[in-house]
């Protein structure tokens, strides 16, 4: 048995060498540099959300982001449910009343505006894609599921230790990671739409947030990164809505499952006492 | 499922109902009293396992419809509707996304398990065909249900492998176009990937029962590869024995599997599907899911639409072959030194193959590929024929208590009183 | 030793029995998000309520919209129509209930469509009583939308609704 594992060993080396040495390939291959891993209080098992920061980065998306990109699946609703931004619910009643939502057909068969309810989701900027095209050249990417819509590889052999449950391990946020850096990543002030971060550095988006551009109340600096931090943070509860339900709930079926499997393996153990 | 029953029931009702229809005794004979080889090591638990996952994905599954909805211009966001306003919707579809996953993770240890202990071999070929079949209409199953979200990913993976069909000359476009109901993938599409999803997966349980029957007729294989000579001392019965150790094994299994639901639910999927379905734009990479890789890189590494579907299809037909292609007296590699290296090789060559799957299919990716698919084929229509013939295998115990017992002698009185003993459940 | 052999079974008894029931804790707890998951939807929940224009509905008509799915009756009940229904002993009635408990202004009549009997929609003006008549198994329904023949249990259930102005009602 030992032979054995010992030659698996060496073939499962022979393998990750392959696999090393190809890697290496495409790294070369493909130039764009990886965005940093950046420090957000939603990652790891125990990980929630910050709710000034959700409050924050909403903020930024209603001041700037919401000129272009719409967020079709969150409701006002949500804004107050468990888990989220936490504002109230006459807060969010107050906030959607704010905004015109187009309804009907009427009696008269007309489609009329009226203001928002909690119940409603979040009106888009154009009425369909062709719109937005039409005035911006491109479609600007719904901001609902974005978070998880975006990502980077981190390559052999770090991706494997993202799924693993060790420290360091378990990183989901590459998402984030990437709308962090492609924030932050206009570094041609000659050139608005090139991007460290974007494949191919030729971004539809030309820089679209700069120091000082949205007024936070709560004394958080009114930088570039400030924003980038917090409106990334947003996105990763809009696609994720139920990010801290499900971790929490992890927590208790681990906890149960640890003990269901300590028993187990004891009783295991008495009833086979008697077999060997 | 082995040999007459001997279950009587106690109530007068459980008689009048037994002799009408003997289910008890059958549920009995198959999962109590059936004798099991003591030495099982906990390879042998996936195949509970596997039954496990395929009832969690059933059930999983069978609640997500009652909020999907097959329609192109609502799957995606029926979807999104399950993770966010459905009570407990995210729960149900993380772990039924995650569920194929581990569904392929046990299979492909069990799968693995057979080839190494060599359960394929007589008597056990039909029991071995039938699990070939399971895996095929898994993989079916797994690649209609990747479609149903209609992401990115879903669009251009469903395009793909239908286009594979296009391969076959004459007829190929003609059976695409039957396969898409249209001219591309679209609505029609995925409402029949949708109904075949839902109905496949009870297609594999019928076939489950059959594999299960013919396992119950042959009897486990055991990691010496010996059949079993005397009951008594070289089995113990199902029940309390082998329920206890397969479900603590499930326990475990299930911590594993939370693992992925709870904390990094989205890890073994892709990015791009988390963006709708847009016919008009493919991915950059686009890649199957993780246990397709390896059959996917066989298909890329060979320079020939036809030859390389061709090549794909043979790799998991030549699995049927496999009882006869094995020449070795030996079932167990425990007893096979040489095999043992090639077994590993062979794993490590699965393992590459399913990571330059998921790489460019450029330059030296491509010629790694190659290499590991000549291996792969070399291993099932070259090496295991004739390593039968050339190898000197390790002596076999003479029995399966001998194997694992310290006094064989006093074995038998022990197990029949362990088989009285208190019973849990 | 007699020790030994009395320990030993109770402390494989009780392993068992923790085993056993931790078990089945499991299989409880896993039932649950299963049957939940079939309990409306926080979207479904969010859109309890619907807004009403009454101003057009002339005396004597009905005017039926939906909410939650249902058909709610307003009625815009006329002198005789509420005469009539606070006239009505409340002896007579199989589910007493005085008019005035069933309406916040009297000439305006909210109740759900639905008949107590088993879920059809009744029709408005039809049955001896003037108020509705269901079609499926004949249960009367008065001006106060209260059962008054038939086999259907109770009246027509009131929503929960307030007059947001004199011609505009929230319902729910």
């Amino acid at each position: 048995m030992i032979r054995t594992t010992k030659l698996s060993l060496v073939s499962l080396g022979l393998a990750a060498l392959l696999a090393a040495g190809s890697a290496q390939a495409a790294e070369d291959a493909h130039s764009a540099p990886k965005p940093a891993r950046q420090a957000w209080t939603f990652a790891g098992p125990f990980g929630s959300f910050d709710q000034p920061q959700l409050q924050r980065g909403f903020q930024v998306y209603r001041e700037v982001c919401s000129n272009c990109h719409s967020l079709q699946r969150i409701a006002f609703r949500n804004l107050a449910e468990e888990g989220g931004p936490g504002f109230s619910e006459g807060q969010v009643k107050a906030l959607a009343a704010e905004y015109k939502v187009k309804d009907g057909p009427n009696d008269a068969g007309d489609m009329f505006e009226r203001p928002g309810r909690a119940s409603d989701r979040f009106p888009s900027p154009f009425a369909n894609e062709s719109a937005a095209r039409a005035a911006l050249g491109a479609v600007p990417p719904d901001f609902s599921v974005l978070a998880k819509a975006r990502g980077y590889s981190r390559g052999f052999p770090l991706f494997l230790l993202d799924g693993l449950p060790i420290p360091g391990g378990g990183y989901q946020e590459h998402g984030v990671d990437y709308i962090y850096a492609l924030l932050n990543g206009y570094s041609k002030d000659e050139d608005p739409n090139y991007n460290d971060y974007f494949p191919g550095h030729k971004i539809g988006m030309a820089k679209p947030i700069a120091d000082g551009a949205v007024d936070y109340t709560d004394g958080s600096p009114k930088t570039l990164q400030q924003y980038a931090r917090d409106v990334s943070a947003f996105m990763m509860w809009t696609a994720e809505p139920k990010l801290e339900e499900r971790k929490k709930t992890g927590f208790r079926v681990m906890a149960f499952l640890l003990v269901l499997a300590g028993l187990l393996y004891y009783t295991k153990k008495k009833v086979w006492a008697d077999a060997h | 499922m082995s040999g007459p029953s001997t279950y009587v029931p106690k109530s007068a009702v459980g008689r009048w109902f037994e002799s009408r229809l003997p289910i008890m005794g059958l549920m009995h004979s198959s999962f109590v009293t059936y004798p099991t080889p003591r030495n099982l090591n906990y390879f042998w638990a996936f195949g509970g396992i596997l039954s496990l996952m395929l009832g969690v994905q059933i059930i999983t599954g069978i609640v997500l419809v009652m909020h999907y909805t097959p329609h192109v211009d609502f799957a995606f966001s029926s979807v999104e509707h399950i993770m966010r306003d459905v009570n407990w919707g995210w729960f149900l579809r993380y772990t039924h996304a995650n569920g194929a996953s581990m569904f392929f993770v046990a299979v492909y240890i069990h799968m693995l398990r057979g080839l190494y202990y060599g359960s394929y071999k007589a008597p056990r070929e039909v029991l071995w065909i039938l699990g070939v079949i399971i895996f095929l209409l898994m993989m079916a199953t797994a690649f209609m249900g990747y479609v149903l979200p209609w992401g990115q990913m879903s669009f251009w993976g469903a395009t793909v492998i239908t286009n594979l069909f296009s391969a076959i000359p004459v007829v190929g476009n003609a059976i695409t176009t039957w396969l898409w109901g249209g001219y591309s993938v679209d609505n029609p599409t995925l409402n029949r990937f949708f109904s075949l999803h839902y109905l496949l997966p009870f297609m594999i349980a019928g076939i489950v029962i059959l594999h299960i029957w013919a396992l119950h007729v042959a009897g486990q294989n055991n990691p010496t590869g010996v059949e079993v000579k005397n009951v008594k001392r070289d089995t113990v019965p199902f029940t309390p024995y082998a329920t206890i150790k397969d479900g603590f094994a499930m326990v475990v299994f299930l911590a594993f599997f939370s693992w992925f639901i709870f904390y990094v639910p989205n890890y073994l999927g892709h990015a791009d599907n988390y963006i709708p379905a847009n016919p008009l734009v493919t991915p950059s990479h686009i890649v199957p899911e993780w246990y397709f890789l390896p059959f996917y890189a066989i298909l890329r590494a060979i320079p020939d639409k036809l030859g390389g579907v061709i090549a794909m299809f043979s790799s998991i037909a030549v699995l049927a072959f496999l009882p006869w292609l094995d020449t070795s007296r030996v079932r167990s590699a425990n007893y096979r030194p040489v095999y043992q290296v090639f077994f590993w090789v062979f794993v490590a060559c699965g393992i590459g193959l399913g990571y330059l799957g998921a790489m460019p299919a450029e330059g030296g990716y491509v010629i790694a590929s190659r290499i590991l698919t000549i291996y792969y084929f070399a291993f099932f229509l070259i090496i295991m024929p004739l390593l039968g013939l050339f190898e000197t295998p390790k002596p076999l115990p003479a029995s399966i208590a001998d194997s694992v017992l310290p006094r064989g002698g006093s074995a038998g009185a022990v197990a029949a009183g362990a088989a009285s003993a208190p019973q849990t459940k | 030793m007699a020790e030994a052999t009395t320990v030993e079974p109770t402390r494989r008894d009780f392993l068992y029995i923790a085993t056993g029931a931790a078990a089945a804790v499991g299989a409880g707890a896993i039932a649950w998000p299963l049957i939940s998951q079939m309990n409306p939807d926080a979207s479904t929940l969010a859109l309890a309520s619907t807004e009403v224009d009454i101003s057009s509905l002339a005396e004597g008509g009905i005017m039926t919209v939906k909410w939650r799915g249902k058909p709610v009756f307003v009625r815009h009940r006329t002198a005789t129509e509420i005469k009539e229904a606070v006239a009505t002993p409340l002896a007579q009635l199989p589910d007493p209930q005085a008019d005035s408990a069933r309406v916040k202004k009297p000439e305006w009549l909210i109740v759900i469509g639905v008949c107590t009997h088993l879920g059809c929609v009744p029709l408005g003006h039809q049955g001896d009583y003037e108020g509705w008549f269901c079609p499926c198994h004949g249960s009367h329904y008065d001006t106060s939308g209260r059962i008054r023949k038939g086999p259907a249990p109770r009246n027509l259930d009131v929503p929960d609704y307030q007059f947001v102005t004199d011609t505009k009602v929230r319902i729910g």
